[in-house]
């Protein structure tokens, strides 16, 4: 009985032991989903391939990120993303509705991140520009006398004759600019625009514009695209795509001048499936030494205040991004709070602009 | 049921006797109890893939965004003038798109069945080729193509034909040009298969009578084609209220249709209630348009092959 007892215990021991090696083994990869175009590129480049070979997390990448769908996911129960990236408004709003985890900041260390760059429910991945970008044979260089400095330039086709492209079926950064085109300074803008006077005020400064309207952009490849075939002459969009269609040989410029600073962030849906590795993982791509190389891939600003200190990205190409202290100054902070309270309204207005 | 289980009427008529007609009936109810029972996989597929998703839609449109039921995704409809106007939109893109396609499809379904079949046959696969290609792909050849420093505006431009770029898309113009393409096979296939069982011979007896080519045209080849054709653009039609891709490609935002703004308010607002009444809406609509199209048009007959 003894032996046999021993033998037990042995052999279960044995068992256990292979079976935790084999856990470790089948661990099922986590799955990450970004966007499509330059930017999820630019992600797998500088942050989840390094990440994931450094922590020996396994990772599935998928493209098609959307908030909608990770409510969708958690509302139907099965969920199989677990870390998906958002603009920081739709964080707020799948947030308020219950879609998504809670960060463990225990395991997550912010404690080097600049101010605001992260929220209960998302961890800011990279800060980004909403500009206005140019096509540069048609109006100048950025700076040079001739190029558009500001929103009322882009409003003002008398001066800058040509076509424009504006954001299409998505009212996030398309009503601040025509208010600040209609001659409100940047600080009051959200408090104009909390009044549907307000919001009404930059839809009818919108409208003024929409016949030299000749494209309304639905996504960031979309936004390069237009740039590099030249099929408009201005456009609103993010600057990160605008630099990377400049570097595939597109003719466009742009100003961070009034432009609207925000920040892309990682989200976790509720019930995702590998919550404790998925969380580890966001940890990972979080530390400094990978945000130091986004820069490299998309002008794009590190949210982890170290990584400005480790990069080896040249001064030209650090003041480049967005959340350089000589550029942040220049923009307006996008208003969480506002889209928290007025999306649903000013989307509404905005449709009915669209569908004239 | 009832209509399958009606006795035959000639049973009485030829005068067979009864014992006849007993087994004969009693075979009819076999034999439709064999169709039912082959037919039951498929009606059970309807009611798990059709019936129970649209009742679910149904439901959904019926609840607020705190899950009670209520009427407010509906009202937003009155509200908000955005929605009537995509509605016109649709119908409107979708007509056109039909109008079209009839125009361009009937005389190459007309040209086809004129062919010899293996000829028809090689010319076919021309209007087959492109429908097996990815919808995506056509969509954005199209842009490549009609783009203001596009393929077809540099080359007219080359050669003189205009001086500044068309607007050939990113508008309504595109949209149309893409979706016609893209549902071209949808019309062809149908009209080429009722045009060829229309037996030649009789054009040749009109015009034995004295009928003009285009007299019997229009009144023997054109009636003998319509089901064909009224069916096809039924298809064309219908596929063409719900398009997402190619208006949003080719449109450029000016042509909001309903699927574009389904997908505005679930990308920006996850609501599925006033997605789902934008759904309920378009399948209502679309329902009475079909329904008074067959009483006007007595679609019934080519349909349903009523007389």
């Amino acid at each position: 009985m003894k032996t046999n007892t021993k033998g037990i215990k042995l052999g279960a021991l044995i068992a256990a032991s292979l079976f935790n090696v084999g856990q470790i083994q089948a661990a099922d990869p986590i799955t990450v989903v970004s966007w499509g175009g330059s930017y999820g590129k630019a992600q797998d480049a500088a942050l989840f391939t390094d990440a994931s070979r450094n922590s020996g997390i396994a990772i599935n990448r998928e493209s098609g990120a959307s908030m909608s769908k990770t409510c969708l996911q958690v509302e139907s129960g099965s969920v199989s993303w677990d870390l998906v990236i958002t603009g920081s408004g739709g964080s707020a709003s799948a947030a308020a509705k219950g879609c998504l985890e809670k960060i463990d900041y225990d395991v997550v260390d912010v404690s080097n991140f600049l101010p605001g760059m992260y929220t209960d429910y998302c961890v800011g991945t990279d800060v980004f520009a909403t500009v206005m970008a140019w096509n540069t044979d048609k109006y100048g260089q950025p700076g040079s006398s001739t190029a558009p400095k500001t929103w009322a330039d882009f409003w003002n086709v008398k001066k800058f004759p040509g076509t424009r492209a504006y954001r299409a079926n998505n009212v996030d950064g398309a009503l601040e600019p025509a208010l600040m085109a209609d001659g409100v300074p940047a600080d009051k803008v959200y408090e104009v625009l909390s009044t549907k006077a307000g919001k009404q005020r930059a839809i009818d400064k919108i409208r003024e514009l929409k016949p030299h309207i000749a494209v309304f952009w639905g996504s960031g490849a979309q936004q390069a695209q237009l740039m590099k075939d030249g099929e408009v002459d201005m456009i609103t969009g993010w600057n990160g795509r605008f630099d990377n269609a400049k570097k595939d040989g597109a003719k466009v410029g742009y100003t961070f001048n009034q432009a609207m600073y925000d920040f892309d962030c990682m989200a976790m849906p509720k019930g995702a499936p590998n919550k404790v590795t998925a969380m580890k993982f966001l940890a990972e791509i979080s530390k400094a030494e990978y945000q130091a190389n986004l820069p490299f891939h998309i002008t794009y600003g590190p949210t982890n205040k170290k990584a400005y200190e480790i990069t080896t990205a040249s001064k030209e190409l650090i003041e480049s991004l967005p959340s350089h202290p000589k550029n942040v100054p220049l923009m307006l902070p996008v208003s969480l709070d506002f889209y928290a309270q007025h999306r649903t309204e000013a989307l509404e207005m905005y449709m009915e602009l669209m569908s004239e | 049921m009832s209509v399958l289980n009606t006795p035959n009427p000639d049973a009485e008529d030829r005068g067979v006797e009864p014992l006849n007609e007993k087994s004969l009936r009693a075979q009819d109810v076999q034999e439709q109890r064999l169709l039912l029972s082959l037919a039951t996989p498929a009606v059970l597929a309807v009611i798990a893939i059709v019936v129970i998703p649209v009742g679910w839609l149904f439901y959904l449109s019926f609840t607020g965004s705190d899950g009670q039921l209520s009427l407010v995704n509906y009202q937003k409809m009155i509200e908000y003038k955005s929605y009537a106007r995509t509605f016109v939109t649709t119908f409107e893109v979708s007509i056109l798109t039909t109008l079209i396609c009839i125009m361009i499809g009937y005389p190459l379904a007309y040209f086809l069945a004129m062919l010899p079949e293996r000829l028809a046959g090689f010319f076919m696969l021309a209007v087959l080729l492109p429908f097996w290609t990815s919808l995506l792909v056509r969509t954005y050849a199209w842009l490549v193509l009609l783009q203001k420093n596009g393929i077809l505006n540099d080359f007219a431009m080359s050669i003189g034909l205009w001086d500044s770029p068309l607007k050939l898309v990113h508008n309504l113009t595109g949209t149309l040009i893409g979706m016609a393409h893209i549902m071209l096979p949808f019309l062809v296939l149908p009209l080429y298969g009722s045009m060829r069982k229309i037996q030649r011979d009789l054009m040749h007896a009109a015009a034995n009578l004295g009928a003009s080519p285009v007299q019997a045209f229009w009144k023997i080849y054109f009636p003998m084609s319509l089901s064909g054709m009224v069916a096809g653009s039924l298809i064309v039609f219908v596929l063409c209220l719900g398009f997402y891709v190619t208006p949003a490609v080719l449109g450029g935002g000016r042509v909001v249709m309903v699927a574009t703004q389904i997908t505005a308010i679930l990308e920006n607002q996850f609501n599925w209630g006033a997605a789902s009444a934008l759904g309920v809406v378009l399948l209502v609509v679309t329902m009475i348009i079909l329904t008074i199209a067959t009483k006007v048009f007595k679609l019934d007959a080519v349909l349903f092959g009523k007389r």
